[in-house]
C-alpha cells in the first residue's frame, strides 16, 4: 500500500492545478490550522476543569521559553524528537512509513550504552565516536530489516516496523539483562570520556537544564538530511521513487534498492537519538528510556511537512508543549498535553486533505 | 489435566485478542486499516470500569465499553472515510489519543494516575452445566468467552456468506466497481470500521472485567497484535481467531516458564516473528485485499 502520508508534498501535476502561489500557500497552512484547534480543544478541556485556559497557556509559555532554565529543558526535550521526526520524515520521502522509529531509537540507545562500556579504557574522542558510531549502526540495521523485507518480498513495512518494534522491546530486555546493575533495569554509569557535554558549560544562561551536546549532532542531521535529499543524486531517486514509485523505475531507479537504503538511513537517523538520553544526560541506559519519542517523531513530520527545518521547528514546538506539559502538572494534569499530541496528529492529516481539496478546486 | 489448564489459560488469554483481531476483519475486508485498535480497546475498559464503578452493574459496563468503542472507530471513520485522510496516521494518532485521554480521566475520576478502584466483573453463565466442565469450566462459563465464540463464527458467515459481507469486500478490493453498482462505499467503509470499533470495545471490556480494575495502559499492545492476528489469519474472521489461540497458548506458556529460569523473551517475541515471516510469504502468503488502505476519492481517480 502505498497510500501516502498526508503531509507529503504536493506533486507537479496537483501543483499545476490553479494559481499555484495561493495553492501552495493555503497547503502550508494545514500545519498551523492543525496546532491553533488542538490548541482551542485543550482550552475546552482545561476550562472543563475548572482552571483558566489563558493563564495555563501563558505559563507553559514563559516557563518553556520564557527562562534560560525552560529554554534548556524544551531543547533537551526537541532534541530526540529532532531525530525521529527526521527518520519519519525521510521514509515519508521515499514513499514509506517507518513506525519502528521507536525500536530503531531503543536500540540504538541501548548499542550506544553496551559500546561505551566496552570501550571504556579507549582513548576519549575515539570511543565517543565509536559509541555514537553504533548508536547509528544499530539503528540502521533495524531499519534496513524491514527495508530489505519489503524490496525483496514485498511485505508491508508499516505491519513489519510495528512487529520490529515489540522485538526490540524483548530483545532488548534479554541482551541487557546481564549487563543491568543488581535489582535495576539500567546499565552502570559510562565513563566521562564517552559523555556529550552540557550546553550550560558552553551558554552558562541554561544553567541546570539538561541540554546537551546531542543537540548539535540533531542540527546536524538535519542539515545532512537537507542536502541528501534535495542536492544528492541518491536523495532524488528516493524522492522519485516516494513520488511516483513505477515511474522511478520507468527513469532507472532501482526501487527496492532504494527503498532499503531508504530504511537503513531513516533507521540510523532515529538510532542516534538515543545518544541524547544515553550519553548526554543519564550517561547509562535504561528499559524504556524512549518513552514514546519515536511515535511522536510521527507528528513532528507530519507538522513539519516532511522537511528538515519544519521538522526543527515542529520538534521545538513538541518540546515546548512537552516540557510545558510537566511545569503545568499541578494545575492541569500533563495527560492532557499526551492526549492532544494525539489530536494534533488527527487535525494535521486531517487539515491537510480538506486544504488540498479546496486547493484543487481553485484552479 | 496440567494440559486441560493450560488449554484453558490459552483460551482465556486469547479471548480479548479474538474479539479485536475478528472485528479488525470487518474494517479490513471493507478497504480501512485499523490500527486504531489498542486505542479503542482503552476506551472500552475505560468505559466498562466507569460504568460498572457508577451503576454496579457489569452488563452496564459492557454496553457502554461497545458505545466507547462504536464512538472511538466512528473518529477513525469520520478521518479516514469522510477526510479521507491516511489511515495508518489516523490510527496512531487515536492511540496516542487514548493512551492520554484515558489516564486524565483516570486522574479526574478516580485521583490516581496509576489505577481504577476495585469494579464488579462479569458473572459467570451456567449454561448447559458447562460450568462443572473439569478445568475448563470456569473459563467456558466466562460470557464474554461465549460471546466471543458466538461472534466470531457469526462474523466469519457475516464475511464471507452475507449479502452484506459481499458488498463490504468488494469495498476492499474494487470500490469504483461497487460504487458503478450505485452502492454507497463510504457507507460501507464506515460499517466495517463501526462493527471493528464494537469488537475492539468488547476486548477492552473483557479486559477490564477480567481484571476488576483499569490501570494506565492495560492494553499493553493487545491491538497490535490483534491485527497481526488478523494477518496471519488472512483477513478472515476464523483465521485471525486461529491465529489469536497461536498467539494467546505462546503467552500461557510463558507464564507457565515464569520462574523456571528459562528466558520468557524468546516466547515474547513469537507472535511478531510469525507475522513478519507471514507477511514476507514464508508461512502461506499474506496477502490484503486489494484496495485496503487506499482511500476512495473518485475525485482523484
Amino acid at each position: 500500500m502505498s497510500a501516502a502520508p498526508g503531509a507529503l508534498p504536493a506533486t507537479p501535476a496537483e501543483r499545476g492545478a490553479g494559481p499555484p502561489a495561493r495553492a501552495a500557500l493555503l497547503r502550508s497552512l494545514a500545519p498551523l490550522a492543525a496546532v491553533a484547534v488542538a490548541l482551542a480543544i485543550g482550552a475546552i478541556f482545561i476550562a472543563a476543569i475548572g482552571e483558566d485556559p489563558l493563564s495555563i497557556y501563558a505559563l507553559m509559555l514563559r516557563e518553556s521559553l520564557g527562562t534560560g532554565y525552560g529554554i534548556g529543558q524544551t531543547l533537551f526535550k526537541a532534541t530526540p524528537l529532532v531525530f525521529t521526526g527526521l527518520a519519519v520524515a525521510l521514509g515519508f520521502r521515499a514513499g514509506l512509513f517507518n513506525i519502528g522509529v521507536e525500536g530503531q531509537l531503543y536500540l540504538g540507545g541501548f548499542a550506544a550504552a553496551l559500546v561505551g562500556l566496552g570501550l571504556g579504557g579507549w582513548p576519549a574522542p575515539l570511543a565517543l565516536a565509536l559509541t555514537i558510531a553504533a548508536a547509528a549502526a544499530a539503528g540502521a540495521l533495524w531499519g534496513a530489516i524491514p527495508g530489505v523485507l519489503k524490496a525483496r518480498f514485498g511485505a508491508h513495512e508499516v505491519i513489519n516496523t510495528i512487529m520490529l518494534n515489540f522485538i526490540a522491546f524483548a530483545l532488548v530486555s534479554y541482551l541487557g539483562r546481564p549487563h543491568f546493575e543488581p535489582a535495576t533495569v539500567r546499565t552502570a554509569e559510562l565513563a566521562a570520556g564517552v559523555h556529550l557535554a552540557r550546553l550550560d558549560t558552553l551558554l552558562p544562561a541554561l544553567r541546570g537544564s539538561p541540554a546537551n551536546l546531542s543537540l548539535a549532532i540533531a542540527l546536524a542531521a538535519a542539515a545532512a538530511v537537507g542536502v541528501l535529499l534535495f542536492r544528492t543524486r541518491l536523495g532524488y531517486e528516493l524522492r522519485a521513487v516516494g513520488l511516483n514509485a513505477p515511474a522511478a523505475a520507468c527513469g532507472g531507479v532501482a526501487v527496492g534498492r532504494a527503498q532499503a537504503v531508504a530504511m537503513a538511513i531513516s533507521g540510523a537517523i532515529a538510532g542516534l537519538g538515543g545518544v541524547n538520553f544515553v550519553l548526554g544526560y543519564k550517561h547509562f541506559f535504561e528499559l524504556g528510556f524512549t518513552a514514546g519519542a519515536g511515535f511522536l517523531g510521527i507528528a513532528v513530520a507530519l507538522i513539519g511537512r516532511n522537511h528538515p527545518l519544519g521538522v526543527v521547528a515542529a520538534a521545538l514546538f513538541f518540546g515546548a508543549l512537552s516540557y510545558g506539559g510537566l511545569v503545568i502538572n499541578q494545575r492541569v494534569p500533563k495527560e492532557l498535553v499526551e492526549a492532544l499530541q494525539g489530536i494534533v496528529i488527527l487535525l494535521a492529516i486531517s487539515a491537510h486533505e480538506v486544504l488540498d481539496r479546496i486547493a484543487r478546486r481553485m484552479r | 489435566m496440567e494440559l486441560l489448564l493450560f488449554l484453558a489459560a490459552s483460551l482465556r488469554i486469547s479471548v480479548p485478542y479474538a474479539l479485536a483481531a475478528v472485528g479488525a476483519s470487518f474494517s479490513e475486508r471493507g478497504g480501512v486499516i485499523n490500527i486504531a485498535l489498542e486505542g479503542i480497546m482503552l476506551h472500552g475498559a475505560l468505559a466498562y470500569t466507569l460504568a460498572a464503578y457508577w451503576t454496579g452493574n457489569p452488563w452496564l459496563g459492557l454496553l457502554a465499553a461497545v458505545v466507547a468503542g462504536v464512538l472511538t472507530a466512528a473518529l477513525h471513520a469520520l478521518v479516514t472515510v469522510v477526510v479521507k485522510a491516511d489511515q495508518i496516521t489516523s490510527g496512531l494518532g487515536i492511540n496516542l489519543l487514548a493512551a492520554g485521554l484515558t489516564r486524565f480521566v483516570l486522574i479526574q475520576v478516580f485521583h490516581s494516575s496509576s489505577n481504577s478502584p476495585r469494579v464488579v466483573g462479569l458473572p459467570e453463565w451456567d449454561l448447559f452445566g458447562l460450568r462443572r466442565l473439569p478445568a475448563l469450566g470456569g473459563t467456558i462459563a466466562a460470557p464474554l468467552m461465549l460471546i466471543a465464540i458466538a461472534l466470531t463464527l457469526g462474523a466469519q458467515w457475516l464475511v464471507f456468506r452475507s449479502v452484506f459481507g459481499l458488498r463490504l469486500r468488494s469495498m476492499g478490493e474494487r470500490p469504483e466497481a461497487a460504487a458503478s453498482l450505485g452502492l454507497s462505499v463510504p457507507l460501507y467503509r464506515t460499517l466495517g470500521v463501526l462493527l471493528s470499533g464494537a469488537f475492539a470495545g468488547l476486548a477492552g471490556a473483557w479486559l477490564a472485567s477480567e481484571q476488576h480494575s483499569f490501570t494506565d495502559g492495560m492494553t499493553g499492545g493487545r491491538g497490535y497484535i490483534a491485527i497481526a492476528a488478523m494477518i496471519v489469519g488472512k483477513w478472515s474472521p476464523l483465521g485471525a481467531a486461529a491465529a489469536c489461540l497461536l498467539f494467546g497458548a505462546a503467552e500461557a506458556l510463558q507464564i507457565t516458564l515464569q520462574g523456571s529460569g528459562i528466558p520468557s523473551e524468546p516466547l515474547q517475541m513469537l507472535p511478531y516473528l510469525v507475522t513478519m515471516l507471514a507477511l514476507a510469504g514464508f508461512i502461506g502468503r499474506a496477502v490484503a485485499p486489494r484496495a485496503d488502505g487506499v482511500p476512495y476519492d473518485p475525485e482523484k481517480s
